[in-house]
């Protein structure tokens, strides 16, 4: 099983977001899940969705407390949310911020997992540029799809089309994309840096 | 599946999809959290005209939208609506009268807890308040099963002309979106005969449903419909069977025994909790425990032959559930215990998952091997992950004299504790 749980803050796309991943996952071949936390959502307030994957049936329907991939849609809340309660040593994170895990003083998180496991990128300025406007979301899956490999950047693309049709759909692709793009090259200096 | 598509998809636009299949010919609801995805997809189903000669009427409250569809299905026609907590209650008074005149109406109930404290989150407290209604009550333990139960709840309640209630889980089934395995119209078309009332309000032929009746008769008119509601218990396992034929997967049934044959300790519970005991009871089974499971499909009208049949070889029955009776114990538990009436075994009522607290895999763990070490008392009810230290800290205040609601106080009293740490010095990364 693999477990994903995704903060942000209720405008941000959420739970969209944790839906759009299953969606990605199942037509792969996952069995997949997704669902919100749930209380009386209001713009700009914390937000949990998850997403579950499997290669059996899912039965269970409890709130992921041991996360194997972790995604913070906005980095202010890392002062708000224990939004990395739970992880393992092998678990991944993902950060929406242009900025790096030491301007953010997460060195000791990053330390804690493994190299390449925790990575930054800038989705709302991505999705600023390509969507036109601040909702990171979708950047954010197609960066989670280089990170973790779970899902491929075309499963991501796709599903996003199943939710947003024409022109909104393709911007949000496009997002995903460049965002995979600049998680891919992280991963690949990772790489490179651990070779060397 | 022949001809079935799986989809990924909301269990609330499942169980719209599904409901549309059957072709409600009226459906009158008034939206409340959790079920509202549910009307809203069956509403726009009928503007965008995929769900053809049907009328959607949105009432000004629960009690109006259930008299609507008194009226409907008395005028003869499929007749379908959704509600949860508070607005079930507020459809009290019209839940027995659709029971006591014998209409087939069908009811989402996405549950919900019932305040005071008001709580938005998932318990079965507002179906288990409404068990003697005289509605039939079926619990959908996931999406797939809620979809299917839906469709042969229209079957059951026409056969019978008694109303069905298809209980899932506010929240945690309706706001999952999962794989779910959509019936085909077809299919749904065969399985479903069309709608012949068993009674009808026709101008032309005008005769009255509802009257008075007195001490002479209404006992007669109550025992048949005791005597309808148990005939349920024949008809839904035949619903089962044909439901199976057709669609190629079963579905429905009056209870689901997991892994029980030889089982020494059975859990009990219903809805969406039994995957996840499921689980656990595969767990304990690989450290060579002999224990299952058994999910109540049915509690209305209450299969207490099959409930018996498949915990006759335990010897301790633990019976989780999301309601209980207050100052009484477990109400699915009480009906345990008359099952197995005469029988050795000792049953543990186990409250959990009140007011959208999980129930999580390891706080099951924890409770049945407190159960197979003999730590617990069967003879009190237990409430599961209790915060002992809050209820105490909470009765210590009202002996110093506190007064004040306890609610405020408690969640008061929980700032620091279990909460969000607030400020700009909340840990950043030491979890790692």
């Amino acid at each position: 099983m693999f477990e994903i749980r995704i903060h942000g803050r209720g405008g941000q796309g959420t739970v969209t977001a944790a839906e759009m991943l299953s969606v990605a996952a199942f037509d792969e071949g996952w069995h997949a899940q997704a669902f919100p936390t749930f209380g009386s959502e209001r713009t700009g307030a914390p937000v949990v969705a998850f997403c579950r994957l499997d290669r059996r049936p899912i039965r269970i329907h409890e709130p992921i407390a041991e996360p194997d991939a972790v995604i913070v849609q906005d980095p202010t809340m890392l002062h708000q949310v224990r939004v990395f309660e739970g992880l393992g040593p092998d678990s991944f994170v993902l950060v929406n911020t242009g900025r790096s895990f030491a301007e953010l003083g997460m060195t000791d998180l990053v330390a804690g997992l493994r190299p390449g496991h925790a990575l930054t990128v800038p989705a709302t300025a991505i999705a600023r540029e390509t969507i036109g406007r601040p909702l990171p979301n979708t950047a954010l899956l197609g960066g989670f799809a280089a990170l973790t490999g779970a899902v491929s950047i075309d499963a991501v693309a796709d599903a996003i089309r199943q939710r947003f049709e024409g022109r909104i759909g393709e911007d949000n692709v496009a997002a995903a994309r460049a965002a995979y793009q600049r998680v891919q090259e992280q991963k690949e200096q990772v790489d490179a840096r651990s070779e060397a | 599946m022949p001809g079935q598509r799986l989809s990924q998809i909301e269990g609330s636009v499942a169980v719209a999809q599904a409901v549309a299949r059957c072709r409600p010919s009226v459906i009158a609801a008034y939206p409340i959290s959790p079920q509202t995805h549910i009307v809203e997809g069956l509403s726009d189903l009928v503007r965008g005209g995929e769900l053809i000669d049907c009328e959607y009427l949105m009432a000004e409250s629960e009690f109006g939208a259930m008299s609507a569809c008194i009226g409907a299905s008395a005028a003869g026609v499929r007749t379908y609506t959704a509600t949860s907590s508070q607005g079930l209650l507020f459809m009290a008074e019209a839940l027995f009268n659709a029971s006591g005149l014998g209409l087939p109406i069908v009811m989402t109930v996405a549950n919900r807890a019932i305040g005071a404290p008001i709580n938005i989150w998932n318990d079965h407290s507002d179906s288990m308040s409404m068990r003697d209604s005289g509605w039939i009550q079926l619990y959908a333990e996931s999406n797939q099963a809620a979809v299917d139960l839906h469709v042969q709840a229209f079957a059951l309640a026409e056969r019978l002309s008694v109303p069905v209630m298809v209980c899932m889980d506010g929240f945690v089934l309706t706001h999952a979106v999962e794989e779910v395995e959509l019936p085909e119209q077809e299919q749904v078309d065969a399985f479903l005969p069309r709608f012949v009332p068993q009674q009808l309000l026709d101008p032309k032929e005008p005769v009255s449903i509802g009257a008075m009746v007195g001490p002479e008769a209404f006992t007669e008119v109550k025992y048949l419909m005791h005597a309808k509601q148990v005939q349920a218990l024949d008809e839904i396992p035949r619903l089962a069977a044909d439901f199976e034929e057709m669609f190629g997967r079963p579905g429905g049934g009056l209870v689901a025994p997991y892994r029980t044959d030889d089982a020494e300790t059975v859990v009990v519970t219903l809805g969406s909790a039994l995957g996840s005991v499921e689980e656990v009871v595969d767990e304990l089974r690989e450290d060579g425990v002999r224990i299952g499971a058994l999910g109540i499909t049915c509690f209305r009208p209450w299969p207490l032959d099959e409930v018996r049949a498949a915990l006759a070889g335990a010897s301790r029955v633990i019976v989780v559930e999301k309601a209980f009776a207050v100052g009484a114990g477990g109400i699915v538990g009480q009906n345990v215990r008359l099952a197995l009436s005469g029988l050795p075994a000792t049953v543990y009522d186990v409250v959990a998952g009140l007011g959208g607290r999980p129930i999580t895999r390891a706080s099951l763990r924890g409770l049945f091997r407190d159960v197979l070490e003999d730590r617990m008392d069967s003879r009190s009810l237990h409430f599961l992950d209790l915060d002992v230290e809050l209820v105490e800290r909470e009765l210590a205040r009202t002996r110093l004299g506190g007064t004040g609601p306890h609610a405020e106080h408690m969640l008061r009293a929980l700032v620091g504790v279990g909460a969000v740490p607030p400020g700009p010095e909340a840990p950043v990364g030491e979890e790692s």
